[in-house]
């Protein structure tokens, strides 16, 4: 049997702020199978955010072991956290998140430039925009497009470099139901088809179930899992 | 794909990036227009001191520079001591009269100057005939608005214009040598002596003559004199284009620094987009200094640009006080120089965006 992709035991974040520290994780022991789709709910303050963060490379944990790939992500440089969000973590926000100065097509470009797999489109490249259904809007603006077409190429911006992980942070939180339900049905798509793991925050627990699992957070910790 | 992204930056607030290129090219136009001015006047000065058609030089004891605008200290009996000097084939003396700086009215021998140079080229109307006539050249003529005939006021005095003469040869404003000694109070002593001698071969023989018997004064072949309109030979002009250098420098470094610490400011959440994409602080700190490197390039065509429009400007104004020229040769030092402030000005603010927290930036609304 292979190892999870993800695995985190006695996961600790402290932020500081001020002369005050708070802890947003106390102690999360998470493990996630290669393929698996699994959904995070919460209240706000919860730790799901600052779960994801560390997860995805953007903040190092002050305690505990999180391995995500095979990597140790408590004992990585900055630099080497750069590297991981690059190649393994693709994102996807609630906001979108997209550059505003660049169309689609350049938003998609982007990422694979950083990650260094070259902006020029191919096959797979050309599979993941069918799958978004997005290849006719890729000439637009972010402005000129709508919240489920922004959050489609979010998507696909998250998934070209061909991640190992990609991390959902509400991305349904800022659409209508129509598009919600498009980019839910995107991301089972993508898992299904693709065999894309993928970890998604989300306060709706309709969206919830599109995952395989969920885990529910309190007060920085998984208090269940379904 | 940086490029694009750099590209796209600039295009999305044009307003800033106009304004930002219009600042860093102001210096650039500063700088190039000094250099054609000083360029200008030295090629001018150089130009009509060849038109003379001497080989040899001689100036008082007390000349310094190239620039010697007045002062009649040599007794005109030298020129007469010249003249009988072997391999000396002519000599002329000249007196000069400093107006409105760097314009000096000049008074010749005509008959002499004629012999030694060819004479002057006549544009318009013809020789000097009554008392208050005087030559002007075409500069001179285009600057004050006038023509043959028409009265133009020099030295407290109105003068009638008797010849418009083309440029090049010594004087802008000629007046008969007589004529301006007595004005000037300088009876029978002039500024400067033009020496031709019989063979070009003879001219060191000459100057070694001349120094010999007039050993206080200041004798170079005319080859040496015009190698001496240089800027090294005019004092203050290195160090002030040093300060219209260094200026630049400041101005450019300045203005980047402002408009590139606002446009991190602005796009802080977009900073955080890219480093969530895995960018490196190398990749964010290469696009801001490739988009103030693109300003600093925008500046500097845009002060090139400038700078033909301050030749046209000073070319319609005042063509015979400043004889400006256009350097090409000085563009890739204003481009460098630019390119020096813009590139220290954007390292602060490319510095600060490379630093940001990925989260907080993120987070900036």
């Amino acid at each position: 049997m292979s190892s999870p992709i993800i695995q985190t035991h006695d996961l600790h974040k402290v932020y500081r702020v001020g002369k005050v520290d708070v802890p947003a994780l106390r102690g999360v022991d998470l493990s996630v199978e290669k393929g698996e789709f699994l959904s995070i709910v919460g209240p706000s303050g919860s730790g799901k955010s600052t779960l994801f963060h560390i997860i995805g490379g953007l903040t190092p944990p002050t305690g505990g072991e999180v391995h995500v790939d095979g990597q140790n992500l408590a004992a990585m440089t900055d630099a080497a956290r750069t590297k991981l969000r690059k190649r393994t973590v693709g994102f996807v926000f609630q906001k979108f998140n997209l550059l505003p100065n660049l169309t689609a097509r350049d938003n998609i470009g982007v990422a694979r430039h950083i990650a260094g797999v070259g902006h020029q489109q191919d096959a797979q490249f050309e599979e993941v925009l069918r799958l978004l259904g997005i290849e006719k809007r890729l000439d637009h603006k972010p402005n000129a497009l709508s919240g489920g077409e922004q959050q489609r190429v979010a998507i696909a911006r998250a998934i070209v470099k061909g991640p190992a992980i990609l991390l959902a942070d509400e991305p349904t939180g800022n659409l209508d139901t129509e598009n919600s339900k498009a980019v839910l049905e995107v991301l089972r798509n993508l898992n299904q088809r693709l065999g894309q793991t993928i970890l998604m925050i989300t306060h709706n627990p309709e969206a919830a179930a599109y995952g395989h699992h969920t885990i529910h957070m309190r007060d920085g910790r998984i208090v269940d899992r379904t | 794909m940086t490029g694009k992204l750099v590209l796209e930056n600039l295009k999305h607030r044009p307003m800033r990036s106009l304004l930002s290129i219009l600042l860093i090219g102001v210096p650039v136009t500063l700088i190039l227009s000094l250099v054609g001015l000083t360029q200008g006047m030295l090629q001018d000065s150089q130009r009509r001191q060849r038109g003379t058609g001497a080989d040899v030089i001689v100036r008082g004891s007390t000349a310094s520079s190239v620039i010697n605008f007045s002062g009649a200290s040599i007794p005109e009996k030298a020129v007469d001591f010249i003249e009988k000097l072997p391999h000396v084939a002519l000599a002329t003396g000249v007196i000069n009269h400093s107006i409105d700086p760097p314009l000096v009215v000049t008074g010749v021998d005509i008959a002499k100057f004629t012999r030694m140079s060819g004479g002057f080229e006549y544009v318009q109307g013809g020789p000097l005939r009554q008392p208050d006539d005087v030559l002007i050249d075409q500069p001179f003529a285009t600057q004050r608005h006038v023509g043959i005939g028409d009265k133009v006021k020099l030295l407290n005095r109105e003068w009638r214009v008797a010849g418009i003469i083309g440029g090049g040869k010594l004087a802008r404003i000629v007046l008969p040598l007589k004529v301006l000694q007595d004005l000037d109070g300088s009876t029978s002593k002039i500024s400067q002596i033009y020496v031709k001698v019989d063979r070009p071969a003879n001219t060191a023989a000459v100057v070694e003559e001349i120094l010999q018997a007039l050993p206080s004064y200041n004798v170079t072949t005319m080859d040496e004199w015009l190698a001496a309109f240089n800027v090294n030979n005019i004092p203050g002009i290195r160090e002030f284009t040093a300060v219209i250098m260094a200026i630049g420098v400041i101005i450019g470094f300045a203005v980047v620094c402002l408009s590139m610490y606002m446009a991190v400011l602005q796009r802080t959440r977009e900073i955080g987009i890219l480093k969530s994409l895995g960018a490196s602080k190398g990749f964010i700190l290469a696009i801001i200094l490739v988009e103030a490197l693109l300003l600093g390039v925008g500046g500097t065509i845009l002060g090139i640009l400038l700078s033909f429009g301050a030749y046209w400007l000073i070319a319609t104004l005042v063509p015979a006080s400043i004889p400006m020229v256009i350097v090409p040769a000085w563009w890739p030092i204003a481009g460098l120089i630019t390119l020096v402030g813009t590139g220290l000005g954007a390292l602060y603010p490319g510095l600060t965006a490379a630093a940001h927290d990925p989260i907080e930036a993120l987070a900036y609304e």
